[in-house]
């Protein structure tokens, strides 16, 4: 079992989503995150889904989504080269004084935007791989995050090959 | 400028539809309005909508052309979902048409509002709900083509009832081609896939062919008799590959898992090379998946790549139509062969462990098909229920000609039997069309005499009357100690209920009965019912327990 993500162009419809995710419910495939949003085409959206499953399951997936009429092209890229992002926005408790002090400065190690302080609350925007952003929660958690949320990741291959062009 | 409701109608009409079985209700009301101007499609009431799926159902396995059914919002459509989801575990092609509330409306909870879309998402090929009545043309001709192509299966199309109402410029309302990019099916095999599996079929010292739906779906049957005869390789179908291959062909092995027959099992637990085409290697048919044809590499042909090594892992998968992968073998194959030693195993196997029941004079079920096979000689269209008169009709009656075998495989439905029955009346005018029946099962659509009366549908049903589900009481026999938890039946008197309808019918309790009461159904002009007194505990043998090993059968020669 590992987790692998797959680039999905799927046509930009009502309903997609819901195809897409009843999909993997009723067949049982583990999703651990799924990002959706319009691409360089109007009439298509991309989404990213990382799916944990050993090969044949993770190949199952695949094929099963290719079947929904809707979705035009599923790739599997975890072997490919990719540059994978997610963003977080974390609210973390930081009372003025030494624990506001700390968060800031684990918040510039991390490269991480404050872009809300409240009396007792900051709210950081940070980018990066997943593990980056595990590893900053992770930090944070003895601050006490009141409220966490992650975009799930999306990836794009490097260089000058695109998934559309994937065999 | 024409409203939705005629474009609605002319666009069957394009598809040539001629048929449809419905029900109305407030939603469809501008579609039958439509159809009252439009005898040319004709429209079947049935009694249910669960009816109007299985007859469109029926229609389509008999025909090979799509069915149609249509029915109201709300309730209308949530009946059509059993109906529906048989379809789509079979690979059948039918389009389904129900009304919606008005789109102002929608997702209001308003008055028979069901999310048809949502409840049809897991159990259609494709579905539809439309919201602009200028998209109508285009999505009814994608509806069909989706049906029909690749893998068939069912498509639903949700109308708004203002969809259908609204009037539009209907110019090109119509496309002159369906393009769909994220949908094309592969036919054509890979060649050196094709290659690949004539060479393994040349080495094979012990090959068997295990085929399916998929031979019927895409016609293959002739193709797939030269296979056989030419490389001399012995074939056993599962339960919706019956007619595939005739019966009596000398390399007919029947059908295999766990109601098949011994010789079926033996031969695929022993072969070297296992041809797999249009299956999917369900559980009913592999038993433990881990024991299935353990010597054997397998070829698994198949026109969804999904199915390729879902649950077996495949050797030379060859992603492709069987018809068309199997004219591109046989024009390939330089040599034929036969595999002496092995039909040699083989026929020995079929000779010791024949299919077998108590010949006793009692009125046994093995027997009254038997003589029903015997009468119609292949020459007719036999539709089951499910259970145990589904079973004994796949191990006892004689097929010899594809589309002529319509049962509900995958989804196993009960009630399944009687409006696929009706439709297949409408598919093959002419020809005898005969449900084989459980009692339980007639039950689940019995409302349907009133369809068959109405439209004089010269259906004929044989009711294998036990008083019981039998199927289920078997396993309580079997595997529960003989503890019938609410699987007995009050007794029927069948032929009066038909009487009730209009309808001809008689009780048949001994064997003697049996031949003459089958000879009037079939030389009555319309409709026939017959009640057949069963002898009440008779079992499905041979069978592979859940679980097993399909060569680990019960109840085989040995009872």
């Amino acid at each position: 079992m590992k987790s692998h993500t797959l680039s999905i162009v799927v046509e930009n419809k009502a309903g997609v989503l819901s195809r897409v995710a009843g999909l993997f419910s009723r067949r049982g495939f583990n999703i651990e995150s799924l990002a959706v949003g319009t691409c360089e085409e109007p009439q298509m959206s991309r989404m990213t889904i990382v799916v944990i499953g050993d090969d044949a399951q993770v190949e199952q997936v695949q094929k099963q989504l290719n079947k929904l009429i809707d979705v035009i092209k599923v790739s599997d890229i975890t072997e490919n080269e990719t540059v994978n992002r997610e963003l977080a926005l974390i609210k973390v408790n930081a009372e003025p004084g030494t624990s506001r002090s700390e968060v800031m400065q684990i918040a510039s190690i991390f490269r991480a935007q404050i872009i809300d302080v409240g009396s007792k609350t900051v709210v950081l925007e940070v980018t990066g791989d997943s593990e980056k952003i595990d590893a900053l929660e992770k930090l944070l958690r003895q601050y006490g995050i009141k409220e966490l949320v992650r975009t799930g990741k999306i990836a794009v291959l490097r260089g000058a090959k695109t998934v559309q062009s994937l065999k | 400028m024409k409203t939705g409701a005629k474009i609605l109608i002319e666009g069957l009409k394009r598809e040539g539809v001629d048929i449809i079985f419905g029900y109305p209700g407030g939603a469809v009301l501008p579609i039958y309005d439509e159809l009252y101007d439009n005898p040319s499609i004709r429209h079947i009431l049935v009694r249910h909508e669960q009816a109007a799926a299985h007859a469109a159902d029926g229609y389509a396995r008999a025909s090979g052309r799509v069915g149609v059914c249509l029915a109201t919002s709300g309730p209308g459509a949530c009946n059509l979902v059993t109906g529906i989801a048989t379809a789509y575990m079979d690979s059948i092609p039918i389009v389904a048409l129900t009304g919606q509330v008005p789109t102002t409306m929608l997702g209001n909870d308003a008055f028979q509002e069901a999310d048809i879309t949502g409840i049809t998402l897991p159990i259609t090929k494709h579905n539809y709900l439309v919201k602009k009545t200028a998209e109508l043309g285009r999505i009814i001709g994608q509806a069909f083509h989706i049906a029909k192509t690749g893998r068939p299966g069912p498509v639903l199309i949700d109308l708004p009832k203002d969809v259908c109402t609204t009037q539009v410029d209907d110019r090109d309302i119509f496309p002159k081609e369906v393009s769909i990019r994220s949908y094309q099916p592969t036919y054509k095999g890979h060649t050196k896939q094709v290659l690949k599996a004539i060479e393994m079929i040349g080495k094979a010292e012990r090959p068997i062919i295990y085929a399916g739906g998929g031979i019927i779906s895409s016609g293959a049957s002739p193709e797939l008799i030269e296979l056989a005869e030419r490389m001399g390789i012995p074939v056993t179908t599962t339960l919706l590959g019956l007619g595939g291959i005739p019966c009596n062909h000398p390399l007919n092995l029947g059908m295999l898992g766990m109601h098949g027959t011994e010789y079926a099992n033996y031969a695929v637990t022993e072969c070297d090379l296992l041809i797999a085409i249009g299956v999917r290697f369900d559980d009913r048919v592999t038993g433990k998946i881990q024991t299935f044809a353990p010597h054997a590499a397998i070829i698994h042909i198949d026109v969804d790549p999904a199915e390729i090594g879902k649950n077996k892992k495949i050797d030379v998968p060859i992603v492709g139509d069987a018809k068309n992968v199997l004219q591109a073998m046989l024009n390939q194959i330089k040599k034929s062969k036969v595999n002496e030693k092995w039909l040699d195993q083989v026929r020995t196997w079929k000779k010791k462990h024949p299919l077998k029941y108590k010949d006793d004079g009692c009125l046994r079920p093995q027997y009254i098909i038997k003589q029903l096979s015997d009468l119609l000689k292949g020459d007719a269209i036999i539709v089951s229920e499910v259970g145990q008169n589904q079973m004994w009709t796949a191990q006892y009656f004689c097929f010899k000609k594809p589309r002529t075998w319509l049962t509900s495989g995958g989804l196993g439905t009960m009630g399944y039997g009687f409006p696929a029955a009706i439709g297949a009346t409408f598919a093959k005018p002419g020809e005898i069309v005969f449900d084989i029946a459980g009692d339980g099962s007639f039950q689940m659509n019995i409302q349907e005499l009133g369809t068959v009366a109405q439209h004089k549908v010269p259906v004929k049903v044989a009711i294998l009357n036990n008083m019981y589900l039998g199927m289920v009481r078997q396993w309580q026999e079997l595997f529960y100690d003989r503890r019938y938890s609410y699987t007995e039946l009050t007794p029927l008197d069948f032929a009066k209920i038909a009487a009730a309808y209009g309808i001809d019918g008689i009780k048949v309790e001994s064997c003697d009965n049996v031949v003459p009461a089958l000879k009037t159904a079939i030389e009555t002009d319309g409709p026939f019912i017959i009640d057949f007194r069963i002898e009440r505990e008779e079992n499905v043998f041979p069978m592979v327990p859940a679980g097993a090993a399909i060569n680990e059968m019960i109840g085989g020669h040995e009872a």
